[in-house]
């Protein structure tokens, strides 16, 4: 069960705010970066319109493009993060630029799933906490941040704080491990066969073969 | 023991077994449909470790993304002269090939948006669990049953197991009471629901619709509603299965047929929830107070009546929210307290997994008859199938758009996502039957009016937004 993706265990470094509500992911990841077969050279697509005016210039009254947070590793978000379109492409790219955790008061739901996929924690927090992180995040000298998988803590400098979250063990394990989830669920191929002869037998209209089609 | 939601009814008779104690389980998928840009990393990683597909039979794959909708389509007008384009229709050909899938390609007769051909011929049917790289995909729970859309790793997963890693979602009961006025239409319930809940207001919930409006709505209303309740953030939608959805299912290609369908009905109309089920949430909406819809933001919950204006920021008392408005209305070129109607537009688009469907063509067509698109303004039409664009035809409903002045194009997303040419400007405003009114959504700069199709051609024939109760119609 190795896998493609690195583990993520302890994550230590600068955390930047964007904390405008419902921010879509046609906004994190444009269609124009949407045309390949690949996963690759997706970070120039992350949050393209914010970063870089019309003629491809940074724009630099964006948080992403002033030091000390063009090196951001974590990101405080406005509510609903991520929600829209499926595009993993949106992950890929925000990994690629190195950002691993995502923090917020919710995500599109698809995008948390996806950010699971791709070594990344989309950690929910309560609106307070949110709030104070991005705070704390907007503060060149005070934002930055340590995420400690292990025992399930981010720790802020910039107010010296400690917190403890919850999280499924499941995705724990998973990013704990860098786990491949196809590997894993793999491991109960006799319980997927046995579910489905009983399923298929009881609802024989689900295979397509027996619905002779008319063409 | 308490009763089960429909919802919880689906997800346990599809659940392969737990997975540990967080509350995960194993959930198996009855069928998938795959498109071009989302598929073609799932299956580059399937091959990078050898693993077969589980069951072929259990995905359909359909192009719609990037595909031209250039009113002809032969062998000559459907090469894509964009290289990247024609290289995920062929992988998407490839792949398929490799694998045993079916697949609809640009010329077959059946093509269209996928969620369109999926309801069409019949691939999904009541009590199904069915996933798609598509966040649209709670578009079939207008079948009675569950659909969700997933990332391409999760496409992967599926392809590899017939499985996803699930985490069971709360339940959300939204009840719509009365009967829909003239003119009303389930895109104006929908987009009414998200501005009472907002754009994350069914996040880690699957919504069930119940009540009288509802049970009243054809299938193709229904189909509009679950499909877009993702932009509230639900997890899927559901309507239970009625006769009025089984009238519409039987005879289509991939329905059982003869003493299957008869064993089959048996068992759908036990898809309801019980009595006694909880719903952790209940939202109502009456039906009877809606009036048609636009959006004037960003965000699909920033929309008032038709008759509305625009709000102000300074009375929102949440600053995430007021920094979002401003944004919205700097976005969209709006002041607050400005009237929405008579606001000129330069462009009108029907089409879209969400309203591009025959019901929606014959109710747009009903304020064309005898009507011409107003000067300056662009209007197309892209039917969500080619089996709808047919069927169109048939009815004459293609003729009146034509005569009105509206393109008459062939199936695909086309100008709700904007991934082939068809596309707007900076400054474009248009009128658009589509799901998200999100920035550079139709075209980088281009500002974005969500309505029913309808309402869209109101918009077209007077050149403003308009009240299409104002209009008479045919």
């Amino acid at each position: 069960m190795t896998s493609r993706l690195q583990a993520l265990t302890r994550l230590s470094g600068v955390a930047a705010a964007l904390s405008l509500p419902h921010v879509d992911t046609d906004q994190i990841m444009p269609k124009q970066f949407l045309k390949g077969i690949d996963r690759e050279g997706l970070s120039q697509g992350f949050l393209h319109d914010m970063r870089f005016d019309a003629a491809g210039q940074k724009r630099a009254d964006f948080v992403l493009n002033q030091a000390p947070w063009t090196e951001a590793m974590f990101l405080i978000t406005g509510p609903n993060f991520g929600c829209g379109s499926s595009r993993e492409h949106a992950v890929w790219g925000m990994r690629q630029l190195g950002i691993r955790c995502v923090i917020g008061a919710s995500f599109g739901g698809i995008f948390s799933d996806n950010c699971l996929r791709n070594g990344v924690l989309a950690l929910v927090l309560p609106d307070t906490e949110v709030a104070r992180l991005t705070r704390l995040a907007q503060d060149p000298l005070g934002c930055q941040m340590a995420l400690d998988l292990p025992t399930q803590s981010v720790y802020s400098a910039g107010d010296g704080r400690t917190l403890r979250f919850e999280l499924d063990p499941l995705h724990k394990n998973m990013l704990l491990h860098g786990l491949d989830a196809v590997g894993m669920s793999l491991l109960h191929a006799q319980d997927i066969r046995d579910f489905e002869t009983q399923y298929l037998a009881a609802h024989p209209w689900v295979q397509p073969e027996q619905n002779h089609p008319t063409r | 023991m308490t009763g089960r939601t429909l919802y919880q009814r689906i997800v346990d008779a599809h659940t392969v077994r737990p997975l540990g104690d967080g509350g995960p389980i194993l959930l198996y998928v009855d069928r998938q449909v795959l498109n071009e840009y989302t598929s073609p990393q799932a299956f580059a990683a399937l091959h990078a470790q050898g693993r077969p597909v589980w069951r072929p039979g259990a995905s359909l794959a359909v192009v719609d993304h990037v595909n031209a909708t250039t009113p002809v389509r032969n062998a000559r007008t459907m090469v894509l002269h964009d290289a990247d384009r024609a290289r995920q229709v062929q992988t998407l050909a490839d792949n398929c090939a490799r694998h045993g899938i079916e697949l609809f390609d640009m010329l077959d007769t059946r093509q269209g948006i996928e969620h369109v051909v999926a309801s069409e011929q019949g691939w999904v049917l009541p009590g199904m669990v069915m996933a798609a790289g598509d966040s649209h995909t709670t578009t079939h729970g207008a079948m009675g049953a569950l659909g969700f859309g997933i990332g391409s790793s999760e496409i992967e997963h599926l392809l590899a197991t017939q499985t996803l890693v699930y985490r069971p979602q709360k339940n959300l009961r939204v009840t719509v009471h009365g009967t829909m006025p003239p003119g009303i239409t389930a895109k104006d319930v929908v987009l009414s629901l998200i501005a009472q809940i907002g754009a994350d207001g069914a996040a880690g919930h699957v919504i069930e619709y119940t009540g009288p409006a509802i049970e009243a709505m054809g299938v193709e209303g229904r189909l509009t509603l679950c499909n877009m309740s993702v932009e509230a953030a639900a997890r899927g939608a559901i309507v239970a299965p009625d006769d009025t959805l089984f009238h519409y299912l039987h005879g289509r290609p991939r329905v059982p047929q003869g003493a299957h369908w008869d064993a089959a009905v048996a068992q759908w109309r036990n898809l309801r929830s019980d009595h006694d089920a909880v719903f952790e949430r209940e939202v109502s909406l009456d039906a009877r107070h809606i009036a048609p819809r636009v959006t004037w933001g960003t965000s699909p919950d920033q929309g008032v009546p038709i008759d509305g204006v625009v709000p102000d920021p300074a009375h929102e008392g949440d600053a995430q929210k007021r920094q979002g408005m401003q944004r919205a209305l700097a976005y969209m070129a709006l002041i607050p307290g400005q009237a929405l109607q008579g606001l000129p537009i330069s462009h009108a688009f029907i089409g879209s997994c969400t309203n591009s469907r025959i019901d929606d063509l014959r109710d747009a067509a009903r304020y064309l008859r005898g009507r011409r698109v107003a000067s300056g303004v662009r209007a197309m039409v892209v039917p969500g199938s080619s089996l709808v664009r047919a069927q169109a035809e048939a009815e004459g409903l293609a003729q009146i758009f034509q005569q009105a002045g509206f393109e008459w194009r062939q199936s695909g997303c086309s100008m709700c996502v904007a991934m082939n040419e068809d596309h707007l400007n900076p400054g474009d405003r248009c009128a658009s039957s589509t799901n998200r009114n999100f920035e550079g959504r139709q075209g980088a700069g281009a500002r974005t009016h969500l309505m029913s199709p309808a309402m869209v051609a109101a918009a077209a024939v007077t050149g403003v937004l308009t009240d299409l109760r104002s209009l008479p119609c045919h």
